[in-house]
């Protein structure tokens, strides 16, 4: 997945639409602010993470202080300050895959991969996530947010990072 | 002529899409009076990808299907011979004839996004009931059905609808949490993913009972498959014009806070915050999204709805236990056989579910210890997995009920570490707003570390007992405030991994 180089005028054309949206939903209650996690969830979207470019703008556009945005943005795991590498993998560590060996995947990454939580190689980043919701198929992992994978043992874990284009 | 192949995100985790468009591509090339549906999933994991086919006679499955398999199926299929994957009838599989399916009855039985579906199984029966009752008569029979907050609380249901219903203000909101964030649980991704339009159908009710114009579903970004079923599911009953006059729902997206699960913290979340707690009074019911009375319930609390007012709070209330009545979608994972998605009446006990329905531990090793709750529940040990299900009993036990997520560990589990885990969690989810949670769950890691390395060994397990009370007794919200669940049930079940 491909991000798009940062755009100003593209991103506010998203801050102004996630805004109208909520607006439009909501009628009269609630303020503006309301819109501000679909707002950084479609910058980081597009983009790939929120520069402070982009905090700026969506402070201006909300008529908030730039320390409330980046307040929002550095509570929520989700959310990237940094480019990250082409495809992110996220290894759930929570217990139901702790009980199916999510740990030793987790030495094997390290390992193998040289990839820890927050760290990218070859073009993979590795993130570590609570819970998947795929808790009798473990160990599981989502895929550049989109692709569940379960039953991963180490040959699984090889073949994916290869995939994605890393060291197979 | 259909033929299903689950479009769930734990079917697709080990094949299930690679397995449809297999079928897709063998019958675009002929001329079959058969298509291919997608269905949520049956919840029997362990047979995933899980394809079913319409017959005559009724649906047969077949079990653990890679699309390798498919040429060889779609022959079997047309010639009526026998496949080795064929198991048969899928209603007579043992661990789906036991069950007792209200709120999963349409779950892996129909096409989620297909309206015509929804009718023909039931779909709004419900809602037509609700719709010709005065709202304080909706109340009084959720409020009959005994039905308790399925997102772990276990508040009566009933009596949160009273109160917003009775709080003054022409604007409401009916706010469904579905930020699933407990490990071990996934049966609100699974109602989302295989009946959007059942939790829909309860929050419409749900609206209607309170007097609400607009509601919100918080969807954890984890659960990207349930976000675009659910905004489909919303399109679809704005062209029916059953959401759009009067009330009408939107989605929106969690960002990887598991503290946003509570809801106070998710009300902040929604109106664009920081996920902290806020202290309560007041009530969400007083006092909830943008400071309007506000109906905060889980997915399969409204998703209950629907039955309940079908038919009647009396007929719900016939099944459970003490006072955990109706039936609960038990979700057992982990390391276990035969996991899955086990709707039940309430006060099945952790034994029966775990060797009976469970089969032991996938590892075929011993199981030593099962987690009931999520992250914030206890450690059972096997003497006490007679204890049942249910939220007092499990309250009883130094537990929770929680949302009934049920994980299995073999005995190759450290309790120390696991213990230590739980300390480590809450300081990573830890909202920051209260000093015992922010704080005490650093030092508990700590202590923990310190125990595990031999230091000053019972000293340091007194202060973990100290610490356990100050988070319990002081902090804002159930993250602090359970954590020392796990950590105790650990020590008291299992003090030899502290020695």
């Amino acid at each position: 997945m491909h991000f798009a180089p940062w755009d100003a005028q593209r991103a506010r054309t998203i801050i102004v639409a996630e805004t109208e949206k909520a607006r439009a939903f909501l009628g009269d209650d609630g303020p503006d602010a309301t819109a501000l996690l679909p707002i950084l969830h479609a910058l980081q979207h597009t983009f790939g993470f929120v520069s402070s470019e982009a905090v700026e703008l969506v402070a201006h556009q909300l008529n908030l202080s730039r320390a409330e945005v980046k307040g929002v943005l550095t509570f929520y795991e989700d959310f990237r300050t940094h480019e990250p590498g082409a495809h992110r993998v996220a290894l759930c560590r929570a217990e139901a895959c702790q009980a199916r060996g999510s740990e030793s995947l987790a030495a094997h990454l390290a390992e193998r991969h040289r990839l820890t939580p927050g760290s990218t190689s070859q073009g993979v980043t590795l993130e570590s996530t609570y819970c998947l919701g795929n808790c009798a198929l473990g160990p599981a992992a989502l895929v550049d947010e989109s692709k569940l994978v379960g039953r991963l043992d180490a040959q699984g874990i090889d073949r994916l990072i290869g995939a994605l284009g890393g060291k197979s | 002529m259909r033929l299903f192949v689950p479009a769930d995100a734990a079917a697709a985790s080990v094949g299930a899409d690679e397995v449809a468009d297999r079928f897709q591509h063998e019958l675009a090339n002929r001329q079959l009076d058969l298509r291919l549906a997608r269905n949520g999933s049956r919840g029997l994991f362990w047979l995933e990808p899980l394809v079913e086919v319409e017959t005559p006679t009724g649906r047969l499955a077949f079990g653990n299907v890679s699309a390798k398999d498919v040429p060889s199926l779609l022959e079997a299929i047309l010639s009526g011979a026998s496949h080795p994957l064929a198991l048969g009838p899928v209603d007579a599989i043992p661990a789906l004839a036991r069950q007792r399916r209200l709120t999963f009855a349409r779950v892996g039985l129909v096409d989620p996004l297909s309206v015509e579906d929804f009718r023909r199984h039931g779909g709004f029966r419900g809602w037509q009931k609700a719709e010709a009752m005065e709202p304080s008569t909706i109340v009084a029979e959720v409020t009959a059905s005994g039905l308790r907050g399925r997102g772990g609380a276990g508040f009566p249901t009933g009596l949160k609808w009273k109160t917003v219903n009775e709080a003054p203000g022409k604007r409401k909101y009916v706010v469904c949490n579905a930020d699933e964030g407990d490990s071990g649980t996934f049966a609100d991704r699974m109602v989302m993913e295989g009946d959007p339009f059942l939790l829909l159908e309860g929050m419409r009710i749900a609206a209607r009972a309170v007097g609400a114009s607009h509601g919100f579903i918080y969807v954890r970004s984890e659960y990207p498959r349930a976000v675009q079923v659910l905004r489909r599911a919303i399109e679809l009953f704005r062209q029916l014009s059953f959401f759009g006059h009067g009330f009408d729902v939107e989605v929106r997206v969690g960002a990887g806070a598991y503290v946003c699960g509570e809801e106070t913290s998710l009300l902040e979340s929604l109106e664009g915050k920081r996920g902290q707690v806020r202290p309560k009074p007041p009530l969400p019911a007083h006092e909830g999204l943008f400071g309007k009375p506000t109906v905060v319930n889980n997915v399969l609390t409204l998703a209950a709805v629907p039955w309940i007012l079908e038919h009647g709070g009396a007929a719900y209330a016939a099944l459970g236990r003490d006072r955990s009545r109706g039936t609960m979608p038990i979700q057992l994972g982990g390391n276990v056989k035969f996991g899955g998605l086990y709707e039940l009446p309430l006060g099945l006990t952790l034994r029966e579910l775990v060797f009976d329905l469970g089969g032991g531990t996938a590892s075929g090793r011993p199981v030593r210890a099962v987690q009931v709750g999520g992250p914030l529940g206890a450690y059972f040990p096997e003497k006490l997995l007679d204890t049942p299900l249910d939220y007092e009993a499990m309250a009883k036990a130094g537990g929770i009920l929680g949302h009934a997520g049920v994980v299995v560990f073999d005995d190759t589990v450290n309790l120390a570490r696991q213990a230590r885990f739980a300390f480590e969690f809450c300081a990573l989810e830890s909202c920051g707003k209260c000093t015992p949670c922010r704080i005490g769950s650093t030092r508990g890691v700590e202590t923990i570390d310190k125990i595990i390395a031999n230091v000053d060994r019972s000293k340091n397990v007194a202060l973990v007992r100290d610490l356990c009370t100050t988070l319990t007794d002081a902090s804002l919200c159930a993250l602090g405030g359970l954590t020392p669940l796990p950590v105790l049930s650990a020590l008291d079940h299992f003090p030899e991994d502290f020695r």
